[in-house]
């Protein structure tokens, strides 16, 4: 799957439910798949700052593609991480900086959170460019 | 008298509001809103400076206000400071009452269940007299450990520092008894009404505090309202906190003499609009304690209720009814205070979630946030329900 395929499945997927409570429930059964995120890294260099709960997000490169794993205490959250890194995982880093993230608008992730959560969700995607820009910049 | 919170009808995500986060803020009565807008349509006008009709209106409508509030808690007007709010309260007495009585070395006794407005004004004084904090523990059922106070008062103690409730457990504390202890041993006791005001009738010659503050927003004023009530002469004996206009006797370039309290410590101009606001508030705030029937059986309600989730830890276990204002602050294994927060919120229902604003407190208990509901004498048995069913529901999609 493409870049603008991935985003376009999630934007369908979210366009199938009315109600944000659904939409919170799809995000429950994302942020209940244990990713494999290992206790020893969540390091607080690994930490989002910003966000009310505690969420982590590692990258590594593989075949020149950004591999993230992320990890929060609240569910919710770990969802919203788990859907950006299904969408951003896998990518060059020169696809991820160069991207607009225009999707999170269309499914109205952002105006849907609360103030603090937006924050939280401003900082993820911050943090999800900062490493693309970094990767790009060094490699 | 829901007739009188205009905000009750509204909507939120198209569902009725259901406000249970009234600590951090109440609702405000058309009375309040009406007398706030007057002052602003009407009578706007700086107070004291003038000699016309309108600023010795505004400045008569300022000054009935310090009139009913001082009768409210059963203070002398001239006793009652209008600051900003709680924090801008101890925001001056810890700057003046540094200034005038703390020294390297000298220690301040402040409560582990204390607000941070509580906490840092105290921290910034430390640093500037070198002076250290000390903390009187609060036990694992959120009363504070009183037994605990004489063996912390010292020689080197200035001052004691307790919140009346806390903003967080919700527990009224003995500070009659704290009063008592600290005075025997001739430490004076500041009280951080801002919770407590609220739901509990205040008398300070009966509490025997020697500080009292609390804020207008939190029971129905207008925003950018508080009280620093002191108690005999320590408002003649605290230096100023800001220098400005109206603080002052004279000014000449070899130096300025200061006007009595309290227009020493009410610099530049204040808060016109929002000051008035505190004579409909206190009626207000007296007409609903007279039916506050109606909050006991909720509190009783809701109490029971939480307890009988499973996984639901309450921080503030009352020994008996009247132990406990109407504050709920509690986690639940296995979902966490956001998640809950943001799906109760999608279900009309207003709470706070978070540390609180009282992060030692949370330290104190292992946690990095709470999940509070506070209730007014404006909220009702169905939504006392509601929010129950609602808190269920929520769990139950986490789990
Ligand atoms: C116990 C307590 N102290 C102090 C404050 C601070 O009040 P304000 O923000 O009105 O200055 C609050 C408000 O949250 C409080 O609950």
């Amino acid at each position: 799957m493409t870049l603008s395929e991935a985003k376009q499945a999630v934007v369908e997927d979210f366009s199938m439910y009315d109600e944000w409570l659904d939409k919170y429930e799809y995000l429950i059964e994302l942020g209940k798949k244990p990713g494999p995120f290992p206790e020893s890294s969540k390091t607080d260099e690994k930490l989002i700052k910003g966000c009310q709960s505690r969420v982590w997000l590692d990258s590594k490169v593989e075949n020149g593609k950004v591999i993230f794993s992320a990890d929060s205490d609240a569910i919710i959250t770990k969802g919203i991480i788990s859907l950006l890194i299904g969408v951003y995982s896998g990518r060059t880093a020169e696809e991820i900086a160069d991207d607009d993230f225009a999707w999170l608008d269309e499914i109205g992730l952002r105006e849907n959170l609360s103030p603090t959560r937006s924050n939280g969700l401003v900082s993820m995607i911050e943090t999800i460019k900062k490493i693309a820009n970094s990767l790009r910049d060094n490699g | 008298m829901k007739e009188w919170f205009s905000q009750l009808d509204e909507k939120v995500y198209g569902k009725p509001l259901v406000y249970l986060d009234n600590a951090a803020t109440s609702l405000r009565p058309r009375s309040v809103i009406d007398k706030w807008t007057e002052m602003s349509v009407k009578n706007n006008s700086n107070l004291h400076r003038a000699v016309h009709y309108t600023a010795s209106k505004a400045t008569e409508e300022y000054e009935n206000a310090r009139k009913q509030v001082a009768d409210f808690i059963g203070a002398k007007p001239s006793r009652i400071v209008f600051t900003s709010g709680t924090t801008a309260s101890i925001n001056l007495l810890a700057f003046s009452f540094g200034e005038c009585c703390v020294r390297e070395g000298d220690e301040i006794i402040i409560a582990e269940c204390e607000h941070h407005s509580d906490i840092v004004p105290w921290q910034l004084l430390c640093q500037r007299k070198k002076a250290v904090i000390k903390v009187l523990p609060v036990d694992e059922t959120g009363h504070l450990c009183v037994d605990r106070l004489p063996s912390l008062l010292t020689e080197k103690t200035r001052i004691v520092c307790v919140s009346h409730v806390s903003n967080v457990l919700g527990i009224v504390n003995p500070i009659s008894k704290i009063v008592d202890i600290c005075h025997s041993r001739g430490v004076p006791v500041l009280v951080d009404g801002a919770q407590g005001i609220v739901h509990l009738p205040v008398d300070v010659g009966e509490i025997a505090c020697d500080f009292y503050v609390f804020s207008g927003h939190k029971m129905y004023a207008a925003p950018g309202t508080g009280v620093l009530y002191a108690s005999g002469d320590w408002l003649d004996r605290l230096p100023p906190y800001m220098g400005g206009g109206e603080m002052i006797g004279t000014v000449k370039w070899s130096g300025s003499t200061y006007a009595p309290a309290p227009q020493k410590f009410e610099a530049g101009t204040q808060n016109i609009s929002g000051v008035p606001t505190w004579c409909p508030a206190i009626t207000t705030a007296e007409a609903l304690r007279r039916k506050d029937a109606g909050l006991s059986a909720i509190k009783e309600y809701v109490l029971e209720k939480l307890h009988s989730i499973g996984g639901l830890r309450l921080y503030g276990e009352p020994a008996f009814p009247e132990d406990k204002i109407p504050l709920f602050s509690f986690t639940v294994e296995g979902a966490h205070h956001e998640d809950l927060a943001l799906i109760l919120d999608k279900m009309g229902i207003a709470l706070r979630s978070g540390q609180m604003c009282a992060e030692p407190l949370m330290d104190r208990f292992g946690v990095t946030g709470m999940l509070r509901a506070s209730f007014a004498p404006y909220n009702t048995m169905k939504e006392a329900e509601y929010f129950i069913e609602s808190l269920n529901k929520a769990i139950s999609m986490l789990r």
